[in-house]
């Protein structure tokens, strides 16, 4: 029989405010263990919660973005369960009365759009983290109190790669509202997943289970197609999947039980009684609207549309909204959109990758590749030398002239100059030139490629191949 | 002269601003009244005789006219001092030292008091005559086989037996009313929201709130201009206005509208307790108010209610003493004993007993039946005071149904000491203010007081009532004999 996958997402992105979200204490990361910590988010007694409005600011703001529901009137809960990364006992959370409710994200995959439902958007407290130790364990606190926002998908992804794209789209939308920096890896953004499996063109859900702990993009669709096919073999098997939480394993590649269905918490929800609920006013929400960046999906069908862009390059140059911003510059100081694009796409963005950096944090600006752009196209230098200064410039952070002029890389066009060169090549070549004249043409290559040799590259390509063949003729 | 010791705040500061006293002779004479006393009322967890008078050399350099200027006070040992141990005389925090100071003790650091010492409770505030303590009993001074009542009954006793010009206390069904009746003292729950809750170790949080206890309504009134008013750090806390109490509790209160509910006068009701009540009502009649039968249907109900309630926000508020961070940890080398054997010896019966009911009424499958349906019944119950308030101003009721009882007499029988509180319970789930000032005595010559219940932050006519009473009457000026 063949099978389709029904997925849904849990996921939760921490905030990048500065401060925690009810207390005042530092959200950095890194530091020295309870070095960042208050007697609010050590839980002490007789301590109160006190909401911080950026996170609700940002919570809004990824809801609009997510085409969502924002409530005017929302509740914080607790959820209850021990663990001693927890120091209240509790973590305060949303429940019933979340902030967002009824959005959707929309993806392409392989070429076609689709839409997944989002369910809700929450803000609630991050534990703190357990250490364990050869002689016993220790409790650090400092994320305790960190802001999360938790974004629920409707079970409307079919197969891995949507999971992953959505994941990715997720990202991009995160960091272009600037509300998380969307590092899975780090855990600033963290992936459950729910998984059931039904016989195609049924619309009955299957037995789901939960996958935990999927801490990278690549290792989302991994784990999801790990489990897909071991429920697949199960079914097949004439067996039945049982409801549980299962652990994604990185070192195995596989999904392992972490409990049951039976011994899920009963986190006895109730409605937080140290916060009154949140009302949020019409102009509020307006307000935050009024401030929204561009986002991906829209900036993406403007470069389109505006700078005629193919859709490839539109896609790339607006996942990023740093990169975006620095395309658009390169186009408002004059530069041409697709050459300005192609040179972002291939040179830039490679070096970034190579380098590890984030593009604000290079010393190359978009008035250098413009400069550049310049270059090329009056003849100064040649595309080849182009890439070169790119790299120097990449490097050192130099202007495009500054570097060409230094290095002496203006490219020769003086006729007479070539000239001289391509007689001295063909007077070193002898053999090369009787097989060129038998009919082997394809050996001007080759004395272009000794010219430009002998000129260090600086000599006009396009001039060194019709001398050649004048020559030789 | 009477003693310093059994002075109020109110002449205790026209003597100190007059001259006639000085602060030392003033906490002197307390904390002498504290060594002879003690012994036999056991109102205090921790004497703070020398922070008070390394207090009293601070105030030298600071503004002596301050409403509360070296005036002697004890505070309720589930409130948070900085640097001083905060146990809520539990087991589990008898070594807690709060590294932060709660926002009411705050104010009254700013306004010149001095902390004499932390006053005894029923452990985490759970229980109405401080036999829940984790330590010991407190004795009522007017009869020392009798509880003080409680939560607050360290309070109220040590404001009874002089060992104190005045107290701070906690009230989330009737702590502070309930003790300040059996006490022969006044005891004010303000409306919730009106005083800053940080600091004070929660019990419910939608319920508690803390007050004052005193030897005079003008007393109540000083301390609560100077705890009341909005907070930051308390989101539950109202940005509402504070008027100058000790002005407007001056006002006559002719043509105000007494509303008596006829649910309050039921079967098991004292009848020393009901006359009492009866005779007060009287009083204010002939001091122009005008008296009325009213109906408050759900009060059946409010008992039930709050044991719900109370219980769920209880039985989560207490999850943070697990033996991690701070206070009693029973060593254990697996986490879960470790958690079991913490709680299991660090809490008492009642407050386990609490943490189970709640616990269980906030369990999936019962949450629906238990506290979304408390809940809906405390609408009801408001509604209740809302219906009544458009025809009266206050209302009037016993604090409590019966005098203080005996030591030992209902320790056993949870369910009669629950019903303690039948009178002051409804009023924290509706939220309004409340206070309790002596109204009689019984035939065994012990104090009983009669509950002024008024509109959401309408405190002034609460104590404006409270104050005309206690001007037409004696009863207050009466002092326990130890």
């Amino acid at each position: 029989m063949k099978y389709e996958a029904v997925i849904g997402l849990e996921i939760h992105a921490q905030l990048l405010t500065e401060t925690k979200i009810f207390c005042g204490c530092s959200t950095r990361f890194g530091s020295e263990p309870n070095t960042q910590t208050c007697p609010v988010c050590i839980g002490m007694p007789g301590v109160l919660p006190v909401l911080n409005r950026r996170v609700v600011e940002f919570a809004i703001k990824t809801g609009l973005a997510m085409n969502c529901k924002i409530s005017s009137y929302s509740r914080f809960a607790r959820k209850n369960y021990f663990y001693p990364d927890l120091p209240k006992g509790y973590q305060i959370s949303q429940y019933e009365l979340p902030i967002c409710e009824n959005g959707y994200v929309d993806i392409t995959v392989d070429g076609v759009k689709r839409r997944v439902g989002i369910t809700r958007i929450h803000m609630e407290e991050d534990a703190g983290k357990n250490i364990h130790q050869k002689d016993g364990s220790l409790v650090d606190l400092n994320r305790a109190g960190v802001p999360l926002m938790e974004i629920v998908t409707e079970p409307d992804i079919r197969s891995p790669k949507e999971a992953a794209a959505f994941m990715r789209k997720l990202r991009t939308i995160l960091r272009y509202l600037g509300v998380c920096d969307g590092n899975m890896e780090q855990g600033s953004l963290r992936c459950d997943a729910n998984v059931s499996i039904r016989p195609e063109g049924t619309e009955e859900f299957g037995t789901k289970t939960e996958i935990k702990n999927i801490n990278s993009f690549k290792f989302v669709e991994r784990a999801l197609e790990y489990e897909i096919k071991r429920q697949i073999k199960i079914l097949n098997e004439g067996g039945k999947i049982i409801q549980e939480t299962r652990l994604w394993n990185v070192d195995t590649g596989t999904t392992q039980s972490m409990r049951s269905k039976e011994e899920a918490h009963d986190y006895r929800y109730f409605p937080e009684p140290d916060l009154v609920p949140l009302e949020v006013s019409k102009e509020w929400i307006e307000e935050i609207r009024q401030s929204m960046p561009e986002l991906p999906d829209e900036k993406r069908n403007r470069f389109i549309e505006e700078f005629g862009l193919p859709e490839y390059d539109a896609d790339i140059l607006t996942e990023e909204r740093t990169i975006a911003e620095w395309f658009e510059e390169c186009v408002r100081l004059g530069a041409k959109p697709k050459e300005v694009s192609n040179w972002m796409l291939t040179e830039l963005l490679r070096r970034l990758n190579e380098s590890g950096k984030e593009i604000h944090e290079i010393a190359l600006t978009p008035q250098h590749l413009v400069d550049l752009l310049k270059l090329i196209d009056n003849g100064t230098i040649s595309r080849n030398i182009g890439k070169n200064v790119f790299s120097e410039m990449f490097a050192s952070g130099q202007s495009p002239e500054k570097i060409v002029q230094e290095k002496g890389l203006v490219q020769i066009t003086d006729t007479s100059e070539i000239e001289k060169m391509v007689e001295d090549v063909i007077q070193a070549n002898p053999k090369e030139v009787e097989r060129y004249k038998n009919g082997e043409t394809k050996l001007l290559g080759f004395f272009v490629g000794q010219v430009m040799k002998a000129s260090k590259g600086k000599a006009n390509p396009k001039v060194v191949n019709e001398l050649i063949r004048k020559k030789l003729s | 002269m009477e003693e310093l010791y059994q002075l109020g705040i109110k002449e205790a500061s026209e003597l100190l601003s007059s001259g006639e006293i000085s602060p030392e002779e003033l906490l002197e004479a307390v904390l002498k009244r504290i060594d002879e006393v003690e012994d036999k009322v056991k109102a205090f967890v921790t004497v703070t005789k020398d922070e008070a008078y390394k207090r009293l050399e601070e105030l030298k350099s600071a503004d002596s006219t301050t409403p509360l200027y070296a005036i002697p006070l004890a505070i309720k040992d589930n409130i948070c001092i900085k640097g001083v141990r905060t146990t809520c005389s539990s087991k589990i925090l008898e070594n807690f030292i709060p590294p932060y100071e709660s926002t009411v003790t705050e104010r009254l650091n700013n306004k010149g008091y001095v902390l004499v010492g932390k006053t005894n409770l029923d452990e985490f505030a759970m229980g109405s005559s401080t036999e829940n303590s984790g330590f010991f009993t407190t004795r009522n001074p007017w009869n020392t086989d009798c509880v003080p009542g409680g939560s607050s009954g360290g309070s109220a006793a040590a404001v009874a037996a002089g060992e104190c010009i005045g107290a701070i206390g906690s009230d989330t069904g009737g702590s502070i009313r309930q003790p300040a009746a059996f006490c022969g003292v006044v005891g004010m729950k303000p409306t919730y929201g009106r005083v800053s809750r940080y600091g004070l170790v929660a019990f419910a949080s939608s319920l508690d709130q803390i007050g004052p206890i005193t030897k005079s309504v003008y007393d109540a009134a000083v301390l609560l201009n100077v705890i009341s008013g909005h907070d930051h750090r308390d989101s539950t806390s109202a940005p509402v206005e504070v008027p100058d109490y000790t002005e407007t509790l001056k006002e006559n209160i002719k043509g105000l509208r007494l509303g008596v509910p006829k649910e309050y006068f039921i079967e098991g009701l004292d009848r020393e307790v009901e006359d009492s009540v009866k005779e007060a009502l009287k009083v204010l009649q002939e001091l122009g108010c005008v008296v009325k039968e009213i109906s408050l249907p759900h009060t059946g109900y409010a008992v039930a209610t709050y044991y719900i309630l109370a219980t769920s926000e209880a039985s989560s508020n207490l999850a943070r003493y697990d033996g991690v961070k701070y206070g009693f940890r029973a060593e254990s080398k697996e986490l879960l004993q470790m958690y079991q054997e913490t709680r299991a010896q660090g809490f008492g019966a009642e407050v386990k007993r609490r943490i189970m009911l709640g616990t269980y009424a906030l369990s999936a499958g019962y949450y629906d039946a238990y506290y979304r349906k408390a809940q809906q019944v405390r609408t009801l119950i408001k509604n209740d005071f809302d219906e009544a308030f458009k025809e009266v101003d206050i209302i009037v009721t016993p604090t409590t149904p019966t005098p203080a009882f005996r030591i030992g007499e209902k320790v056993s029988d949870p369910l009669q000491m629950y019903l303690n509180d039948i009178f002051t319970i409804s009023v924290n789930l509706a939220g309004g203010p409340a206070i309790s000032v002596p109204c009689g005595f019984s035939s065994e010559g012990l104090p009983i007081g009669v509950q002024f219940i008024g509109r959401h932050f309408d405190e002034e006519t609460v104590l404006k009532v409270a104050y005309n009473y206690e001007r037409a009457t004696e009863w207050h000026k009466r002092r326990a004999e130890l």
